[in-house]
C-alpha cells in the first residue's frame, strides 16, 4: 500500500464511516451536546461581518461543489461558452474571498474578545483552522491552476464517483499537483472531525421549519401507546 | 369544540409590595447555574420603568409577538424562509447588554490579601470570564427606578398618554410605583414555539404548559426574538434555550410553583381553566379591541353541562372538572372579570392574568387630585367618580393589560374600589347608606359578589388560592412504563447524562 492508496482510498472510507456511526450515535444518544453553540447573545456585532459571509460563502461554494459532482455534464454544458466559464469562475473566486473575510472575522472575534474566549474549547479553534486552510487552499488553486470547473469535472468527479461506487480509482488523485491533494484530502479530515465537533450542527439544519405546523402540543398519555403486554402491578416480586 | 386544561396564575397587583421574593425562590430552585445566571424566569420589575431585558415592550426593536397578516395572524420575526436565512445571525436577539452582565466577587482576595494598610476587597468579578469588571447593570438595577427620571420615562406604554400627564407623572414619580411580577405566560398561541426552526418548543396538551426540549434545542435562538414578554433566555454555556417551566414538578405533586408559594403579598392565585383549542385562531386574529373580549369566550364554563361533557371527550377526568369549576383563576378572568393578560394585542393569548392595581387611596394634598376639603365620607367617593384623576394614569394601564382599551381598566376599578368602600363602610360603619350602594350598582356589581371578592383578595386560606387537579402522574407512568414499580426510583427531575457543553 502506497501513500496514495492510504490517503484516497483507505483514509475516505474510514472517514466516512467515522463521521456516520459518531453522528449517528451523538444525535440519538448525546442529543444535549448537539447545538450550533452560538454566541451572538456573548457578541453580536463582530459575529454580524463574520458569520453572514462565511456561511453564505461556504454554503454557496459546497453547493456548487456538490452540483459539478452530481451534475457534471451540466457544468460542462454550462462552461462551453467562455464567457460563462469566467462568470461562474470569477463568482466562485468572490465567494471565497467573502467566506475568507468572515472566517477572518470569526477567528478574531474568538481570540480577541474575552467573552467568547470563555466559552471557547481547542476542538472550535482546531476547526476553524481546518476551515481556514481549506478556504486558503481552495482559492490557491482557483488562482493558481485556475478554470477547475472545467478540468475538475474529469478528475475530480470521475473520482467521487468511484468511491460512491466501491471500485476506487486512486490513481487519477496521484498525478495532480500536491496542493490539489491536500484539498481533497483535508475534505476527509473533515469528515473524522465532524461527529466530535460543533461541525455537526449542519446536518440539523432545520429545513422542516418550511412545512411544519406552527403549534405543536404534546400529551404525555395520548402520544405513547399503553404497552399492551403489561404485568400486573407487582406482578413476580417478592 | 375541543376543551383542554389550562394552569393559569392570577397576580393580584393591587397587593404586590415589589419585595422579590418569587424572584429569589425561583432563582435559587432553577437558575443557580452556569450560563443561566442572567436569567430571573421570575422577575419583578418597577412600574413605570423599562423592564428586564431594558425596555422589552419596544417590539419595533426586538420583534416579538404575532402581527395581523394577509391570512390569519403571523409572526413579527419573521416569515419561515426568512427564519432559516436568519440562522446565521439573527438581527433581533438581545445582547448580554439588555439583561446584564452576571457578576461575582472575588472574595478568596479577602483572605490571600498580603498585610497591609488597607483592608482587603473583594473585587467584583464576570461571571463568564472570570476577569475583574465594571458593574454597569444588576438584577433589578432599575428598582424603584434607582432615583432616576430615566427608566420611567423610557417606558413605552407612554404611548397615547397625553403629555401633560407625563409631566405630571414625571414630578411625583418618586411616590407613585406599581410593580410588575413577570413570568412565562405559557401562551394559547405561543410566538417561541411557531418561531423554533428545530420544533424543540412545545405546549403540554394536559396543562398548557410551555417548554423547550433541550434535546431538540440546537441555539437557533429565534425563540428569545419571537417571545414578546422576552421569557426564553439562552444558555450561553451550555448553547440551548430554558425558560420558566411553571414548576411542572412541583404542581404534579399537588404543590404551587415556587415564586407563587413563597409570595408574601399573597398576590398569587392558582387555577385550571378550560379552554376551547379549536377558537384560538379565532381568538388570535381579532381587532387589537377584540382581542381580551375573544380570549374570555375561549375560555370556557366549567358549570356548562355542554363544557363538561366536550371535556370528558377529550379526557379530562372529574378531578380537572372539579378543580376547573373551584378554580380562582376562572372566578377572576371569567365570572369578575377583574383579571386581564399582559399586552393582549402581542396576540399570543397569554394565559397568566393580572388584576390591575388601585392608586394610592389619598397621601398627599395634589392640585387636581384627591381634595381632602371634602368630608371624610365623600373622599372615596370623588376617586371613584373621577378615576381619570388616578394617580396612575388610566391610560398607562391599559396600554399595559388592554391593549388601549380605558374602558376596560376603569370597570375593573370601579369594581375594587367599590368593594374596598362598602367593605369600609360595613366594617366602620356597620351600614350601608344609599349612596354606597348606589355607587354599587354603578361599579356593576353586588353585594354578595362583593362579599365574595373580598373573601378571595384579603382572607384566603393557601387552599382557595391555590387549586390544583390531581395530575395522576403515576397513571402516566404506567401508561408508559407498564409497571411502575419495575422502574422505582428511576424517575423525576434530572438529566440521565450531564448538560454538558457540546464542542
Amino acid at each position: 500500500m502506497n501513500w496514495n492508496t492510504l490517503l484516497f482510498v483507505v483514509f475516505p472510507y474510514v472517514a466516512l464511516a467515522l463521521a456516520i456511526v459518531g453522528t449517528v450515535y451523538r444525535v440519538i444518544r448525546r442529543p444535549f451536546t448537539v447545538s450550533s453553540l452560538s454566541s451572538q447573545l456573548l457578541e453580536g456585532r463582530k459575529l454580524f461581518w463574520g458569520s453572514v459571509p462565511f456561511h453564505w460563502g461556504v454554503v454557496l461554494i459546497l453547493s456548487a461543489h456538490l452540483v459539478a459532482l452530481i451534475l457534471p455534464a451540466g457544468v460542462e454544458v454550462w462552461n462551453r461558452v467562455p464567457i460563462r466559464l469566467y462568470v461562474l469562475e470569477i463568482t466562485g473566486l468572490a465567494l471565497a474571498l467573502w467566506a475568507l473575510f468572515g472566517l477572518g472575522m470569526l477567528i478574531y472575534r474568538r481570540v480577541s474578545v474575552s467573552k467568547i474566549r470563555a466559552v471557547t474549547t481547542r476542538l472550535d479553534l482546531l476547526v476553524l483552522g481546518l476551515l481556514l486552510l481549506q478556504v486558503i487552499t481552495g482559492i490557491l488553486i482557483a488562482t493558481v491552476y485556475r478554470f477547475g470547473s472545467y478540468w475538475g469535472t474529469g478528475v475530480f468527479v470521475p473520482y467521487v464517483q468511484s468511491l460512491i461506487t466501491l471500485r476506487p480509482r486512486p490513481e487519477l488523485i496521484a498525478p495532480l499537483p500536491f496542493i490539489l491533494q491536500f484539498h481533497a484530502s483535508l475534505f476527509f479530515v473533515f469528515l473524522v472531525a465532524f461527529p466530535f465537533s460543533r461541525l455537526v450542527h449542519i446536518i440539523t439544519f432545520p429545513l422542516h421549519y418550511l412545512t411544519r405546523p406552527f403549534q405543536l402540543v404534546k400529551w404525555l398519555r395520548r402520544d405513547r401507546p399503553v404497552s399492551s403486554a403489561r404485568e400486573p402491578v407487582g406482578a413476580g416480586r417478592t | 369544540m375541543d376543551v383542554r386544561a389550562h394552569m393559569s396564575m392570577i397576580f393580584h397587583l393591587d397587593k404586590c409590595i415589589g419585595c422579590h421574593t418569587c424572584s429569589v425562590a425561583c432563582k435559587n430552585l432553577w437558575t443557580d447555574r452556569k450560563g443561566a445566571e442572567y436569567m430571573w424566569w421570575n422577575n419583578v420589575e418597577t412600574r413605570p420603568g423599562s423592564g428586564y431585558p431594558t425596555g422589552w415592550e419596544d417590539q419595533d426593536h426586538y420583534r416579538g409577538g404575532w402581527k395581523k397578516g394577509w391570512v390569519g395572524v403571523e409572526l413579527k420575526l419573521h416569515s419561515r424562509p426568512k427564519g432559516l436565512a436568519n440562522l446565521f445571525y439573527n438581527p433581533a436577539l438581545p445582547d448580554l447588554q439588555d439583561y446584564y452582565e452576571p457578576f461575582t466577587f472575588r472574595y478568596e482576595d479577602l483572605f490571600t490579601a498580603p498585610e497591609g494598610d488597607d483592608q482587603p476587597t473583594a473585587i467584583p468579578i464576570s461571571a463568564i470570564t472570570g476577569e475583574p469588571m465594571n458593574i454597569e447593570s444588576g438584577p433589578n438595577w432599575d428598582d424603584d427606578l434607582s432615583g432616576s427620571a430615566i427608566y420611567a420615562a423610557n417606558d413605552p406604554n407612554w404611548k397615547d398618554v397625553p403629555s401633560e400627564i407625563q409631566a405630571q407623572m414625571a414630578e411625583i414619580e418618586r411616590v407613585v410605583f406599581n410593580y410588575l411580577p413577570r413570568i412565562c405566560n405559557h401562551c394559547l398561541n405561543p410566538a417561541c414555539v411557531a418561531a423554533c426552526p428545530s420544533g424543540a418548543i412545545y405546549k403540554r396538551g394536559e396543562d398548557g404548559v410551555v417548554l423547550v426540549n433541550e434535546d431538540k434545542c440546537r441555539a437557533w435562538r429565534m425563540c428569545v426574538s419571537a417571545c414578546p414578554y422576552k421569557k426564553v433566555y439562552y444558555n450561553w454555556s451550555t448553547g440551548k434555550s430554558e425558560k420558566c417551566i411553571l414548576c411542572f414538578p412541583r404542581m404534579e405533586t399537588g404543590q404551587a410553583p415556587a415564586c407563587a408559594h413563597s409570595c408574601v403579598g399573597r398576590i398569587r392565585y392558582m387555577g385550571v381553566l378550560l379552554y376551547d383549542a379549536d377558537s384560538i385562531q379565532w381568538g388570535a386574529e381579532g381587532n387589537d379591541e377584540d382581542l381580551i373580549d375573544r380570549q374570555l369566550e375561549v375560555i370556557l364554563d366549567p358549570f356548562d353541562p355542554d363544557v363538561i361533557e366536550a371535556a370528558k371527550q377529550s379526557g379530562l377526568d372529574d378531578g380537572w372538572i372539579d378543580a376547573a369549576q373551584k378554580s380562582p383563576a376562572y372566578k377572576f378572568v371569567k365570572v369578575w372579570k377583574m383579571a386581564l393578560p399582559l399586552h393582549a394585542e402581542y396576540r399570543t393569548m397569554a394565559m397568566m392574568f393580572y388584576v390591575p392595581p388601585l392608586s394610592p387611596v389619598v397621601s398627599t394634598i395634589e392640585e387636581g387630585l384627591i381634595r381632602l376639603d371634602l368630608p371624610p365620607e365623600q373622599v372615596d367617593f370623588e376617586l371613584f367618580d373621577n378615576l381619570e384623576k388616578a394617580r396612575l394614569p388610566i391610560k398607562y394601564l391599559a396600554n399595559l393589560f388592554a391593549g388601549g382599551n380605558e374602558d376596560l381598566i376603569r370597570g375593573i376599578l370601579r369594581k375594587m374600589l367599590a368593594v374596598r368602600i362598602y367593605k369600609r363602610r360595613q366594617s366602620v360603619e356597620g351600614e350601608i347608606d344609599e349612596a354606597t350602594m348606589n355607587m354599587v350598582w354603578s361599579a356593576g356589581t353586588t353585594p354578595e359578589e362583593i362579599e365574595e371578592i373580598y373573601q378571595l383578595t384579603t382572607v384566603p386560606t393557601i387552599a382557595d388560592r391555590f387549586v390544583f387537579p390531581p395530575y395522576h402522574r403515576e397513571m402516566a407512568a404506567e401508561s408508559i412504563y407498564g409497571d411502575p414499580l419495575a422502574r422505582k426510583g428511576e424517575t423525576g427531575v434530572g438529566y440521565v447524562m450531564p448538560p454538558e457543553r457540546g464542542a
